[in-house]
């Protein structure tokens, strides 16, 4: 079935819940690399996205796969999970990685690879998005500062209180009932950012993880996760040039190489 | 919607309009999920019809057999003793149940915190949907897990509950206890049905059970087969459908079914696509209609060629000793067949996972996908150890933890369909 096309271009799509991103490949690499909201239309999206790559192999992925593949017949579509996509994707960029952590719009993925790059282990959090970008969108909004420079402003703390909440309703009450305090808005941020640092650490040690470890996804732009996520590890971690569109690329490779694509 | 069997149903005191409902859900469902697939056994119309009259003929079965003044016995566990019931006349059903349908009413009575299936035969109960349990002359409890344990007592205020304490350990001592209440069961038996347990009708009895599950093992090794012959989601309602349906028309028509698989199996043919991944269930019990994750991995490239639960293997692998000939001795073989149940209420549970890598390695799986209900003490705690002992296997488990909501089914897909691509 994975017809081997190396010489093709081929797209990869991540239809996420939050952003759609398409990364295009041919024989001298990534072509072209887009990223776009996802929207309530993430069909019309995907169409102005596709808009001239008609007639290429696409490997679609993310919670939208299935809607695309049935919805685009007239592109010859496959699709794979996001688990494989950044694992491809990573392994890919850092052929030395053996972990990675994805910190998407809606949920957690942490990935545990072999040697030879093969997925070992994952876990996912639940049905909930409470730790996921979600979490960081609605927590930004609540204190009213940008998401873009919301880890930065989180970094401006001067002392570092504990938010005990995951749950995004429970922990915009504690920060609301913090500020009626008068606590410092920068120091609430933080204590969301630290509780966020602390769940995906957690998770990241039930699935048992090794250096060196990629960190992908959009919430990876985040700084402020960067850092926190490096002290309660107490290693690095290697965040790509451009993190949210490690889905994509792995997608795109899978097109090219098949599963294979991570040797 | 009017049904041939509504005045049945307003009898047993069944809210009919909400009834009604159910039974147009779970016909849809059961569309949707079974009667779409391709390829299935002649032999899976029986099980087609049974379903489709789940609440209608065999309800009015045992209302003919209770006319005729047999007893109605529900239970809820393996555990429970079926040759007791039988050999005093009595007839027996399972109550589990997989539908999260009276889960609000079940909440007004118990912790939003507790698992799905008790939640279900509660709310099942409140909410006057299930005409088994409204049929039952006695119900019988067991002490399995906590959850269970408190329940019937709420539950026992509503309908008439017996409960059997289960041994939590496998001691000679363990044993005693599980003896005594064997017999303590059997005296109640005695007294609902008005009849006494004879040498010849225990006999008869075990016989006859024996058979049921003789003939869900050739299933299982009928179902092992490469490729595999069989939906898993067929033969998961065939274990489903044999905690209620008769016993002996239940037996002669999965035999006849056994033939055609055979058939199917020495000609090669298989129900899935070529390079279709195995995979096996294990862990809690699905009860019906609770197909959801056998249909979330049938629609990800893979087929479950067996369930390591109480609704499969282990109900089944175990027969009890026929050769006895006193009452006692039988008794004494009941008592040692059941206590080789490897339920995750015992401790330490060793056995268990024994046979879950015993039988992943016989049924050449790429993986193991262990469920676990929400709020489930036992099975989620005991994820970890199953994942262990396949780890150093060298077979891969994936854990779920799930519900009757089908609000999770995308996140799940994901996972399961991950756990397929990493397993090739």
């Amino acid at each position: 079935m994975e017809s081997l096309c190396k010489d093709e271009t081929v797209a990869g799509l991540d239809i996420g819940s939050r952003s759609i991103e398409l990364v295009v490949l041919n024989s001298d690499g990534p072509l072209r690399q887009v990223k776009t909201p996802t929207t309530f239309d993430p069909l019309g999206q995907c169409q102005r996205l596709m808009e001239g790559i008609n007639g290429s192999r696409v490997i679609a992925t993310g919670y939208g796969r299935k809607l695309f593949a049935q919805s685009f017949r007239q592109v010859n579509v496959s699709t794979i999970t996001e688990i494989q996509a950044y694992a491809l994707g990573s392994r890919f960029l850092y052929p030395e990685a053996k972990s990675v952590l994805d910190i998407g719009g809606q949920d957690t993925k942490v990935i545990s690879l072999s040697e030879a790059g093969k997925v070992l282990k994952f876990e996912m959090n639940d049905r909930c998005a409470a730790g996921t970008g979600k979490f960081l969108e609605f927590m930004a909004t609540a204190l009213q500062i940008p998401l873009e420079s919301f880890g930065d402003y989180a970094l401006r703390s001067d002392r570092r209180i504990q938010i005990s909440s995951m749950c995004t309703v429970f922990a915009e009450s504690e920060a609301t009932s913090l500020m009626a305090r008068g606590e410092r808005p920068e120091n609430i941020a933080m204590g969301l950012h630290m509780a966020i640092a602390q769940r995906t650490a957690a998770m990241l040690g039930r699935v048992g993880v090794s250096a060196p470890l990629v960190f992908a996804g959009g919430v990876a732009h985040n700084p402020c996760v960067v850092r926190l996520l490096e002290e309660q590890l107490g290693q690095s971690v290697i965040v790509p040039d451009n993190p949210d569109m490690v889905g994509a690329l792995g997608a795109a490779l899978y097109g090219k190489y098949g599963a294979a694509a991570r040797i | 919607m009017s049904s041939s069997y509504d005045a049945m149903w307003e009898k047993l005191n069944l809210d009919l309009e909400a009834h009604a409902g159910l039974l147009e859900v779970l016909g849809k469902f059961y569309g949707d999920i079974y009667m779409s697939q391709q390829g299935r056994l002649r032999g899976m119309e029986y099980l087609d019809f049974v379903l489709s009259e789940v609440h209608g003929l065999r309800i009015k079965e045992l209302q003919d057999a209770k006319a005729l003044g047999k007893k109605i016995v529900g239970t809820f566990c393996v555990f429970v003793p079926e040759e007791i019931v039988l050999a005093a006349g009595g007839v027996q059903v399972g109550l589990c149940a997989g539908a999260e349908i009276g889960s609000a009413e079940a909440e007004k009575v118990l912790p939003r915190n507790t698992c799905a299936l008790i939640k279900s035969f509660v709310g099942f109960k409140l909410s006057k949907l299930c005409p088994y349990i409204e049929s039952c002359d006695l119900i019988v409890g067991e002490t399995t897990c906590d959850g269970k344990k408190k329940a019937y007592e709420i539950f026992s205020d509503y309908s008439p509950v017996y409960v059997m304490e289960i041994p939590q350990m496998k001691n000679a001592c363990d044993r005693e206890l599980w003896k005594s209440e064997v017999l303590r069961f059997k005296s109640q038996v005695e007294e609902t049905t008005g009849n006494k347990i004879t040498t010849d009708s225990l006999k008869e009895a075990i016989h006859l059970l024996n058979n049921r599950r003789r003939v869900l093992q050739r299933l299982n090794r009928l179902r092992a087969a490469v490729p595999a012959p069989i939906s898993g989601r067929d033969a998961l309602l065939i274990n489903q459908i044999s905690f209620y349906d008769d016993p002996v028309r239940f037996t002669a028509k999965i035999e006849e079914l056994c033939d055609e698989l055979e058939e199917r199996v020495k000609s090669g043919i298989g129900i899935a696509p070529e390079g279709t991944t195995r995979l096996m269930l294990s862990g809690c019990p699905m009860a019906v209609p609770n197909w959801k994750l056998p249909y979330i991995i049938e629609s990800s490239g893979a087929i479950v060629v067996g369930e390591e639960s109480c609704i499969g293997t282990r109900n089944t692998r175990d027969l009890v000793d026929e050769s006895c000939q006193t009452l006692d001795n039988m008794i004494d073989a009941i008592v040692d067949r059941y206590m080789r149940i490897d339920c995750a209420c015992f401790t330490p549970n060793t056995e268990r996972l024994d046979n879950i890598v015993k039988m992943a390695q016989e049924l050449k799986v790429k993986g193991v996908i262990h469920y676990a209900l929400s709020f489930c003490q036992p099975y989620a705690m005991e994820a970890y150890k199953v994942e262990k002992a396949l780890t150093k296997a060298a077979i891969p488990m994936l854990a779920i933890e799930t519900d009757y909501s089908m609000e999770d089914v995308e996140q799940l897909k994901t996972r399961v369909e991950a756990f397929v691509e990493m397993t090739r």
